[in-house]
């Protein structure tokens, strides 16, 4: 027993000197905090770049966007991720100018649970709103069986369920909600953490999701990732254009696309309800913020080498992940933003 | 013999010194704890002068107009944490009862083992075996049976969720009743066998001799043992928010889905809205510190009238 303990200890101190060895021989470490969203491509992008440059380590704690824009503004790393675009006041807050950068573009479905109705229940965005306040409560109100002929919508009631921790998939998707119902926008309007009028609480995509699934007529919201690795059905949502558009990699590009000749020099735009045929409604950028001051010169040339390489090599392996790559125009927008940093 | 003790003492001075360093040790708790509570009281200044009294008595919580009170948070909590301790506490008594004095060494040593076993699982497992497993068996099974046979109630009425203030209790109950039978167990192994002999002698039968001469003597550690359960029910966060349906509302159904103190810190403390919204949690922290100090010391005042009552008859 003791000599188990004893040589556990002395593993670990053994593995804390390797730890601490490897880390005097690299040569720059680059630290950066923010959202999880999308930690799984920022790590694989590390992992990769890693290869490419071995000098330089990048270190990245996925404590959530508020976290990050906490974190940055602080100066405590040297890079920041958010979901969400910084207010004035939040910009005037940071000692520095920061830049933000797109590096891809989420997309949140809305996904339910009606026996015998497969993927493809076609919704108009106001009535999402509508049953999200609670003023549509059962499936085969005639709003939506109108827009959804030949399928057998039952008399039940509409199981509203959400998000409870506070996030940046709530954040777009309220996002939406606002933009498309002037009554949500008045009533509930837009946040991480909102005051939902009805429905239930589930912790994480995995809460919403093992709710909705274990409830006969529900409906949630997830991000576009998680229902496709899940299976889950989700909707096809009129856009503002008045398709209803599948979400999927392709139509989550197209918003962006969309919205590239509203597109604001420093990147703070909301993407949801964008103009163009096959734009998807719900979607939404994720930013680096970078001081286009950096304070040492060695690390602002490493990062903004990492960022070129992100842009073009990087947005390759976006997809794969399930992740929407920025468009060519954005693309050529960005490479000229991080030519800044200095 | 006190010779003997007198020249311990002029041998030098470690005892003074070794005095000084427990002192030292056990002084530091007292001030991580007071630097603690101040820490919480200076960053919950914001939310306690903007809502004063009102933020523990009032319902709104809205984020995003900065309204924040926290009753239902309270509610939650202290009728989940209650519920629960209500439900293991027979349940975890018993189980020490059987594991020392009726089952066979062998099966009382595996029993023992298994219950231990569960406090080491952690919360977050339990968490997903009641989003997963508990909470579709009490949508389908549990709850409708309730709503149908004991529908008359206030207790059960509403439509069958699964997430609910039921499924906290639940959840929570399974996961103090190791804490509380692991103690009970050793409460009860303290009991001296010459006083359970003496009961057999005067003819008393297994449970008389429980009745009059295991528990009396126990009650006192069995009720710790609870105090403990009901600490860490009351603090327990991962696997509650992931069962409780995360609703803030006060009602009396348990079948409604409720929210709890350090769920709603958990949920929203990563992405808050503002210093507002981080100031209002802080001070869901400081209720949630008071109210666990206040039933601590409720429970302390409880187990001193006990001890003091049974002093004289029993131990």
């Amino acid at each position: 027993m003791f000599s188990t303990i004893r040589r556990s200890i002395l593993t670990l101190a053994l593995l804390a000197a390797v730890t601490a060895a490897s880390q005097a021989s690299a040569e720059t470490l680059i630290n950066g905090a923010g959202a999880s969203f999308p930690y799984p491509l920022y790590s694989k992008w590390f992992s990769e770049y890693a290869k490419i440059d071995p000098s330089v380590k990048f270190n990245y704690q996925s404590i959530g966007s508020g976290g990050g824009i906490k974190q940055i503004t602080a100066g405590t790393v040297d890079f920041g991720a958010s979901d969400k675009f910084l207010t004035d006041a939040e910009l005037k807050a940071a000692p520095g100018k920061l830049i933000h950068i797109p590096t891809v573009m989420g997309a949140v479905v809305v996904t339910y649970n009606i026996p015998g109705v497969a993927k493809g229940l076609k919704l108009k965005s106001e009535d999402v709103a509508d049953i999200f306040l609670g003023k549509i409560t059962k499936w085969n109100d005639k709003r939506i069986s109108d827009d959804n002929p030949g399928v057998a919508l039952p008399n039940e009631p509409i199981i509203v369920v959400h998000r409870s921790d506070g996030s940046g998939t709530s954040a777009i998707f309220t996002d939406y909600l606002s933009n498309v119902s002037p009554e949500w926008k008045d009533k509930v309007g837009m946040g991480a953490s909102v005051k939902w009028p009805v429905g239930l609480g589930g912790k994480g995509n995995e809460g919403v999701a093992g709710q909705v699934k274990n409830t006969k007529n529900a409906i949630g919201y997830v991000e576009l990732a998680y229902a496709f690795e899940n299976k889950l059905p989700f909707a096809f949502l009129q856009n503002k254009s008045g398709s209803f558009v599948e979400p999927s990699i392709k139509s989550t590009s197209a918003a962006a696309a969309g919205a590239v000749k509203s597109m604001p020099h420093d990147y703070r735009i909301s993407l949801v309800n964008q103009p163009g045929k096959d734009a998807y409604p719900i979607v939404g950028f994720t930013w680096l913020l970078v001081y286009e001051q950096q304070k040492d010169a060695v690390k602002g040339k490493k990062l903004v080498d990492f960022l070129k390489w992100e842009l073009h090599k990087g947005q390759k392996l976006a997809a794969p992940l399930l992740y929407a790559p920025l468009p060519e125009n954005v693309v050529h927008m960005v490479e000229k933003t991080i030519t800044t940093i200095k | 013999m006190e010779e003997r003790l007198d020249t311990y003492a002029k041998k030098g001075n470690g005892d003074a010194i070794f005095r000084v360093i427990t002192l030292l040790f056990a002084f530091s708790i007292i001030v991580i704890l007071l630097i603690m509570t101040g820490e919480m009281v200076i960053e919950s200044l914001p939310a306690l002068r903007k809502f004063g009294w009102g933020f523990i008595t009032g319902s709104d919580w809205d984020a995003v107009q900065g309204n924040f009170a926290a009753l239902p948070y309270l509610y939650g909590s202290v009728v989940s944490s209650i519920l629960a301790i209500l439900l293991a506490t027979p349940l975890s008594v018993g189980t020490a009862l059987f594991i020392t004095e009726l089952a066979p060494h062998k099966v009382g040593t595996v029993t023992a083992s298994l219950v231990e076993l569960l406090a080491a699982i952690p919360s977050v497992i339990y968490g997903l075996w009641g989003i997963l497993v508990m909470t579709p068996w009490l949508q389908s099974t549990v709850e409708p049976f309730l709503i149908k046979r004991f529908g008359f109630l206030p207790f059960f009425r509403g439509a069958p969720y699964g997430v609910s203030m039921l499924a906290a209790v639940f959840i929570l109950m399974i996961m103090i009743i190791p804490i509380i039978t692991s103690i009970a167990k050793e409460v009860l192994l303290a009991v001296p066998q010459s006083q359970k002999e003496a009961a057999v002698a005067l003819g008393a039968t297994r449970w008389e001799m429980i009745r009059i001469a295991v528990l009396p003597y126990g009650r006192s550690g069995i009720l710790g043992a609870v105090i403990l359960g009901l600490g860490r029910a009351i603090g327990e966060t991962m696997a509650v928010t992931m069962v409780i349906g995360n609703t803030p509302q006060i009602s009396l159904s348990l079948l409604s889905p409720a929210y709890t103190m350090p769920s709603v810190i958990a949920n929203e403390f990563a992405e808050t809205a503002g210093k507002l919204h981080a100031s209002a949690l802080m001070e869901i922290g400081l209720i949630l510190l008071f109210v666990t100090l206040v039933i601590n010391f409720l429970a302390r005042l409880l187990l001193w009238s006990v001890t003091r009552r049974w002093k004289g008859g029993v131990a």
